[in-house]
């Protein structure tokens, strides 16, 4: 399961990076929201990987915390995916702001002279 | 009955937020209730931060444990709940950050706030951003303010619209998003390794890592150490700073003067907490001395280069983070009292500078600077060019000009550091900190590079803001004389007078510094008010 869990991580991270060093600004908002599934998931495997462990103390088990997943990375997880979703939302709005006033959709505003 | 000074260290976040949430169920044409609220609140977060103020420096007394005011949100104890923490630093941020806040709202109330919608909310969720980072004391609420903070400036950086603006926003937001996922990263190896993100408790459990799982922890702290590198407009992290504040309108702008700050706050702070421990690379030492440097001749160089005037200011807030990067990477305790000085000292200038540049601008008529350098380049006749006056409103002040040209200097007398006035004062006492940390024997190369570095800035500001100067005033011979209203004159006067204040009480400031410095140097007192408990040996084995 880390070895799964570690690639997922890697390949969206690493797709996220490649796209957000385009020059369209389409890819770079694709670039973000790959990255921010990348930063998510790996914020919640800090927390250590369980299976059938569930962050609420149950009365009817033992006060092990063994036994439990650790409730505070699953928090932390989203608040991250709340606020990233509230930014890119707002780039995306940008996004159309810029490709409106520029004419094109180069992150500069304006075609590469090549 | 309820005792209302327990609340203090919390109502820094809570005004502006109230504030902000009450002028959005305004509507956008009720802008005297507006403004009224937002002068409210700004002066009731200056009167707070007074009195935080007072409290942390132990004039008046106190019910905490060596006067760090700490607050426990919803009363969980420390390492498990929220902690806020008002100590002298943030006492003092906070003061900074509200003083700024006055000027440049009373700016913007006369006209800057028309140019979009929502522009009073907006700068009362940058506030809270802002004031909740200095006083925040968990790593994650850290990130959580620095995303308010981020996001209020994202509206406030478009505020206006325009082409320039809308690209050099979007450069802006994608920037500091890829600043915040590295933050996010940080934290959770943080978490992952340390189990706390209590910044007091991290301190005490940093020093019990070993092996592997301190490595991890050092990774963490460098990835942490990037990100806030990003905020403080580090080079080579800062390619997007005189781009954006140079696009932002001028109150935008000038409030954005203390967004740098926060990060080399964020930097002070964890860096002296972790310092006992031995702080990894980001926070203190070589690496922030070196990074500084490059920063600094990164600003030198831009300031030369630039034509535009709001850009010359972006690099002139480069070059004072550099200063302060170098200055705080200087080991020891003596030369942080004097950067704290200066600190205080950048943020009010530049703030003023970017308030002012704005006014001058409108004495020039339409396209003079691109106009002046193709006449320079090619030697041509001045075109006739009609006369586009701004259409201001107000009250047009006498010796408007004047007024203009006096604040001119001053600004540019705080930035470059010549006396007589708080700039002056700052570098002196910096440079006089620097040479005292190796007085034993003969001073260190570091000391020399810092010298050498602080005196080619000044020499650089000279040369750049002088020839801004003539080219604003002197070389145009169509200027028009600009209609200013009393609002607008009166913050830039505002804040020059606080500068002026802090040269004739340099003596007391400065003293007052030095001790916030010593106690930045002792992070035991921080810690034991937070956690409520003598902390543990920071050097100890086995827990």
């Amino acid at each position: 399961m880390e070895l799964i869990l570690s690639l997922a991580i890697g390949v969206l991270a690493g797709s996220g990076i490649w796209l957000i060093l385009r020059p369209r600004t389409f890819q770079v908002i694709m670039g973000l929201s790959l990255l921010s599934y990348a930063v998510n998931l790996f914020i919640f495997s800090m927390g250590r990987l369980n299976i059938g462990a569930a962050p609420i103390i149950d009365a009817g088990k033992a006060a092990d915390p063994a036994l439990y997943a650790d409730p505070v990375p699953q928090a932390l997880v989203l608040t991250a995916i709340v606020i990233g979703f509230a930014t890119t939302a707002l780039f995306l709005v940008v996004l159309l702001a810029a490709r409106g006033l520029a004419g094109n959709d180069h992150v500069d505003g304006r075609e590469a002279n090549l | 009955m309820i005792d209302w000074s327990a609340h203090l260290p919390v109502l820094p976040i809570i005004i502006p937020l109230l504030a902000g949430a009450c002028q959005l169920l305004l509507k956008d044409s009720r802008r005297r209730v507006r403004i009224g609220i937002s002068l409210a609140s700004v002066l009731a977060q200056l009167l707070v931060a007074v009195k935080l103020l007072l409290i942390t420096s132990g004039i008046q007394a106190s019910p905490w444990f060596g006067h760090i005011a700490v607050y426990l949100l919803g009363d969980w104890p420390a390492p498990f709940g929220i902690v806020m923490v008002a100590d002298r630093l943030a006492a003092i941020m906070l003061t900074l950050n509200a003083v700024l806040g006055i000027a440049t709202l009373v700016y913007a109330t006369a006209r800057w706030d028309r140019a979009g919608v929502h522009f009073h909310p907006l700068f009362q969720f940058l506030l809270m951003g802002i004031n909740g980072a200095f006083l925040t004391g968990d790593l994650f609420n850290l990130f959580v303010f620095f995303e308010v903070l981020l996001a209020a400036s994202y509206g406030l950086m478009l505020h206006g619209s325009g082409e320039a603006r809308v690209t050099a926003g979007l450069h802006y937001i994608v920037t500091n998003l890829v600043a915040s996922f590295l933050l996010l990263i940080a934290m959770a190896l943080v978490y992952g390794v340390t189990g706390t993100l209590n910044m007091a408790d991290l301190a005490v459990q940093a020093g019990r890592l070993a092996g592997p799982d301190r490595i991890l922890f050092e990774t963490a702290a460098a990835i942490l150490g990037i990100a806030f590198l990003i905020k403080a407009a580090a080079w080579p992290l800062n390619f997007w700073l005189p781009n954006a504040y140079g696009s932002a309108c001028a109150p935008v702008a000038a409030i954005f003067a203390i967004m740098t700050k926060v990060g080399i706050y964020a930097l002070l702070r964890l860096g002296s907490l972790l310092l006992p421990t031995g702080a990894p690379a980001a926070f203190g030492g070589e690496w922030m001395f070196s990074l500084g440097l490059a920063t600094l001749m990164f600003g030198i160089i831009g300031m030369l280069a630039t034509q535009q005037t709001e850009r010359l200011i972006g690099y002139c807030v480069i070059s004072s983070s550099g200063t302060l990067l170098t200055a705080l990477g200087m080991p020891g305790v003596t030369v942080t009292g004097p950067a704290l000085f200066y600190l205080i000292n950048s943020v009010l200038a530049l703030g003023a500078f970017y308030l002012l540049i704005e006014m001058v601008e409108r004495t020039r008529s339409f396209g003079a600077d691109v106009l002046a350098i193709s006449l320079e380049a090619f030697d041509l006749d001045d075109p006739e060019s009609p006369d586009h006056s701004d259409d201001v409103v107000g009250v047009a002040l006498p010796a408007a000009m004047a007024f203009l040209g006096m604040a001119f200097i001053a600004c540019s007398l705080l930035v470059i550091g010549l006396p007589p006035l708080s700039g002056f004062v700052a570098k002196f006492s910096l440079l006089s900190a620097a040479l005292q940390t190796s007085s034993a024997d003969s001073p260190s190369l570091d000391t020399w590079l810092l010298v050498g570095a602080i005196l080619v800035s000044g020499l650089a500001g000279i040369i750049a803001l002088t020839r801004a100067g003539i080219r604003l005033f002197w070389s145009t011979e169509d200027a028009v004389t600009p209609r200013l209203s009393l609002s607008e004159a009166a913050p830039v006067a505002f804040l020059v007078l606080c500068c002026v204040g802090l040269a004739v009480w340099a003596g007391p400031v400065l003293a007052y510094l030095n001790d916030t410095a010593l106690a930045l140097d002792n992070p035991q007192s921080y810690i034991q008010a937070v956690l409520r408990q003598p902390a543990p040996l920071l050097q100890g084995g086995a827990p």
